[in-house]
């Protein structure tokens, strides 16, 4: 069985639509960056955030979105931006859902903690439920009308592509009839100081990514050919060793094709991905140098970024590499039109 | 690969459970926690672990974590690095995997369930952030800990599994989903054994969150009771190692009993109210029967989400006599968070053992509070531990958000 990618959409630094990233990568610069305060320090955080929406997307005058976090909105328009057409309860069916993060509902998180650690007696009853990791594909699912089997996976950002898989099974062993896997994140200042401690070159971003699987029945434009075994780093595995597995259960290097890869400029968390594909021979994509490091977001860019070009014609195949933070390395191939 | 799968199964495996591990606050490992619910005992107990006096509840059923770890591959400082959730989690774990009986290999997936990981050492980055904001002592450990996905590679590293780790955030349906994702990837032929389960510890954000809601009952957790308040919190975590059943048999694996179904469905109703009716959980319940090939009235027991908050019974109850219609008369209900308290994450693998205790033992475990049944309640709601015929047993977990799982186990003879 085929399984089909009938449609994507992004939110990032770039703006909101999968236009503005095709322009943000096209253009090849990266974006400028913008301040934020750390409580304590003179100096704030570099980070990229996502710019206001020219337009403010439809979905998100949705009643169930009214107290919801950055991150719902990210992903809820990624996720109507890729069902396009389909994005309505009855045009959709069985749809699944399945929501990857990392960081996850971190502004409220943080803001309910700082509340709590002030006076418990008075922290907001409104807070706390948005608090929760799965919050965000509650709203979508509610925003949909599908009452189907949903999934927020937590992971590094490598848990996109295993969400991707996730997804094909559910299509393949007919438990939905089509699906949606959204990546998203959102800047916070505890999380961007995190990742600081780490390399302080490392410039954190937000927004989402989402990819609509169906199963293929012909003539379709892209297709998910492959997603390699997550190579986990362990005591007993490396992650130069891990992404050197994840390499070679891809597609042999063709010049035709086009590599989408995770380096986000960071020698300290490229090292790995950088030597296993450095011999790669043809056109390369790497969208965190130039949005930066939006964890699980980034992942989904990344297969956004793919999809784009190969619907454009302009490649015949696309791999995509992510090495994550502190889980593993795995990579998904697709395919265009055959 | 992940996709396309490397090998499929054109038949559906059966999946059954060939280890089982769990702690809570009634003790550590199957026999302490199945001789607690047995002798009804409440685990409740006054927060030790966090400042609660300005919150309106006081009590938590808190696990006695003191004593050593089992020996582990851990290197010493991974394993000073272990947080409270990890120590749950690794204990449950070892008692699963020592009962399987197996040895460390190449390939054993992980699906977990949890709503917070390490949530505490997230918090006490956050405060040494705010108090000291230059001193870095300790923030990258923390950091790196509090995730979800540290913990589940520690305990790959801990015992040398290899497979890929898959970590399911649904709320207080996180535990019962993990084992049922995992209970698919075996039936439909992906792996031949997965280990599964779900683990939380208890934290002071999460604490404060339910005490705002109003949801933490400020004398006693009833489930289904006529005058319940609210739910109690606890902490804990339960493993089961899951196998097909002809590489279980052809390895002379002890069998403890079988996943028969899986439902997962989603109440679109509110973020943290079930629809009044019930609807998402008869649906999930529905689809965990259809799954199972076992009708409603086949069910004999049926372990409920049944936190002890009015909405949430109220909706169960409601789902539990439309499913059962006239059986519901004769179909013993418990809850079991009445003696341990809501384990969010690991409510759903906890409770999946305990409805494998419940077939292997052949008896009903209590809802060990219940002073005046809620009449919305058609089915009998059981107050003591009781002698019963089982062939099969229903579990539910209910989460925020609208996650509804329902799992059915199935006797091993």
């Amino acid at each position: 069985m085929n399984i089909a990618i009938a449609g994507g959409g992004a939110v990032s630094p770039a703006g909101w639509g999968i236009q503005a990233l095709r322009e943000a990568l096209a253009g090849g610069d990266a974006l400028p960056t913008t301040d934020l305060a750390r409580p304590g320090w003179d100096r704030p955080l570099r980070v990229r955030t996502v710019p206001a929406p020219v337009t403010k997307p439809a979905a998100l005058g949705h009643p169930r979105l009214r107290r919801a976090s950055a991150i719902t909105r990210y992903a809820v328009a990624a996720a109507v931006e890729a069902l396009g057409a389909d994005a309505t309860p009855e045009r959709c069916g069985r749809l699944g859902l399945i929501l990857c993060v990392m960081s996850g509902c971190v502004q409220y998180s943080r803001r309910f903690y700082d509340e709590v650690l002030k006076d418990p007696a008075s922290a907001s009853p409104l807070v706390f439920p948005e608090t929760v990791f799965n919050a965000p594909s509650s709203h979508l699912a509610t925003l949909l009308g599908t009452p189907a089997i949903n999934y927020t996976l937590v992971g590094d950002p490598g848990t996109y592509l295993q969400g991707l898989a996730l997804g094909a099974d559910w299509l393949r062993r007919k438990r939905v009839d089509g699906c949606l896997v959204v990546g998203a994140e959102e800047i916070d200042w505890a999380t961007a100081d995190s990742f600081g401690m780490f390399s302080r070159r490392v410039i954190l971003s937000e927004g989402a990514g989402a990819l609509y699987l169906r199963r293929g029945d012909g003539g379709v434009p892209v297709e998910l050919r492959s997603v390699s075994d997550s190579h986990l780093f362990l005591q007993g595995q490396t992650r130069l060793e891990a992404t050197r597995r994840t390499r070679a259960q891809l597609p042999a290097a063709d010049s035709r094709h086009l590599l989408c890869e995770g380096a986000q400029g960071v020698p300290r968390f490229d090292a790995e991905e950088t030597a296993v594909w450095q011999d790669w021979p043809g056109a390369r994509l790497a969208p965190k140098r130039l949005l930066g490091e939006g964890l699980m977001a980034a992942a989904a860019w990344q297969c956004v970024a793919a999809l784009d070009a190969l619907q454009a014609g302009q490649y015949p195949a696309a791999s995509v590499s992510v090495v994550g933070c502190n889980q593993q390395a795995i990579g998904a191939h697709f395919s265009g039109s055959r | 690969m992940l996709f396309p799968p490397s090998r499929d199964c054109p038949t559906p495996s059966r999946v059954v459970i060939t280890g089982a591990g769990v702690i809570t606050a009634l003790g550590r490992g199957w026999k302490s926690n199945a001789a607690g619910f047995r002798a009804g005992r409440v685990a409740f107990r006054p927060v030790t672990l966090f400042e609660v006096a300005k919150q309106r509840a006081k009590m938590a059923a808190e696990v006695d974590l003191t004593g050593v770890l089992p020996s582990t591959r851990l290197r010493a400082g991974a394993e000073e690095n272990l947080d409270r959730a990890s120590k749950l989690l690794l204990l449950a774990a070892h008692e699963a995997w020592q009962q399987a009986g197996w040895e460390p290999t190449e390939d054993l997936p992980m699906v977990l369930g949890t709503t917070s990981g390490g949530m505490s050492l997230g918090e006490a980055y956050y405060r040494q952030a705010i108090a000291t904001p230059h001193r870095r002592r300790g923030q990258t450990m923390r950091a790196l800990q509090y995730q979800a996905q540290r913990q589940a590679l520690d305990l790959a590293d801990a015992f040398g599994f290899h497979g890929p780790v898959t970590i399911i955030a649904n709320a207080c349906a996180s535990g019962a989903n993990a084992i049922g994702h995992a209970s698919e990837l075996v039936r439909s032929g992906r792996y031949d054994r997965v280990l599964t389960g779900g683990y939380d510890a208890l934290s002071h954000l999460v604490f404060a969150g339910f005490d705002s809601l109003q949801a933490l009952s400020t004398t006693q957790c009833r489930p289904f009771d006529a005058r319940r308040d609210g739910l109690g919190l606890g902490e804990g975590a339960a493993v089961l190692m899951l196998e097909s059943l002809e590489p279980a048999r052809r390895r002379g694996a002890n069998i403890l009993g079988e996943i028969a179904g899986y439902g997962a469905t989603s109440d679109l109703h509110h973020l943290t109210q079930p629809h009044p009716q019930g609807d998402a959980a008869w649906a999930s319940m529905k689809e965990a029967c259809e799954a199972s090939g076992v009708e409603p009235a086949q069910i004999q027991y049926v372990n409920a989400h049944g936190t002890g908050t009015p909405l949430n019974d109220a909706a169960e109850a409601a789902a539990i006599n439309r499913l059962f219609g006239e059986h519901a008369a004769t179909l013993p209900v418990s809850s079991t968070k009445s003696s341990i308290g809501h384990l969010l994450g690991a409510a759903g693998a906890v409770e999946a053992i305990v409805c494998l205790m419940a077939l292997r033992g052949q008896w009903l475990p209590p809802t060990t509070t219940l002073q005046e049944r809620d009449p919305a309640c058609a089915f009998p709601v059981v107050t003591h531990a009781t002698d019963a015929p089982l062939d099969y047993a229903l579990t539910n977990s209910f989460g925020f958000g609208g996650a509804n799982a329902s799992l059915i186990l199935r006797r091993w003879a």
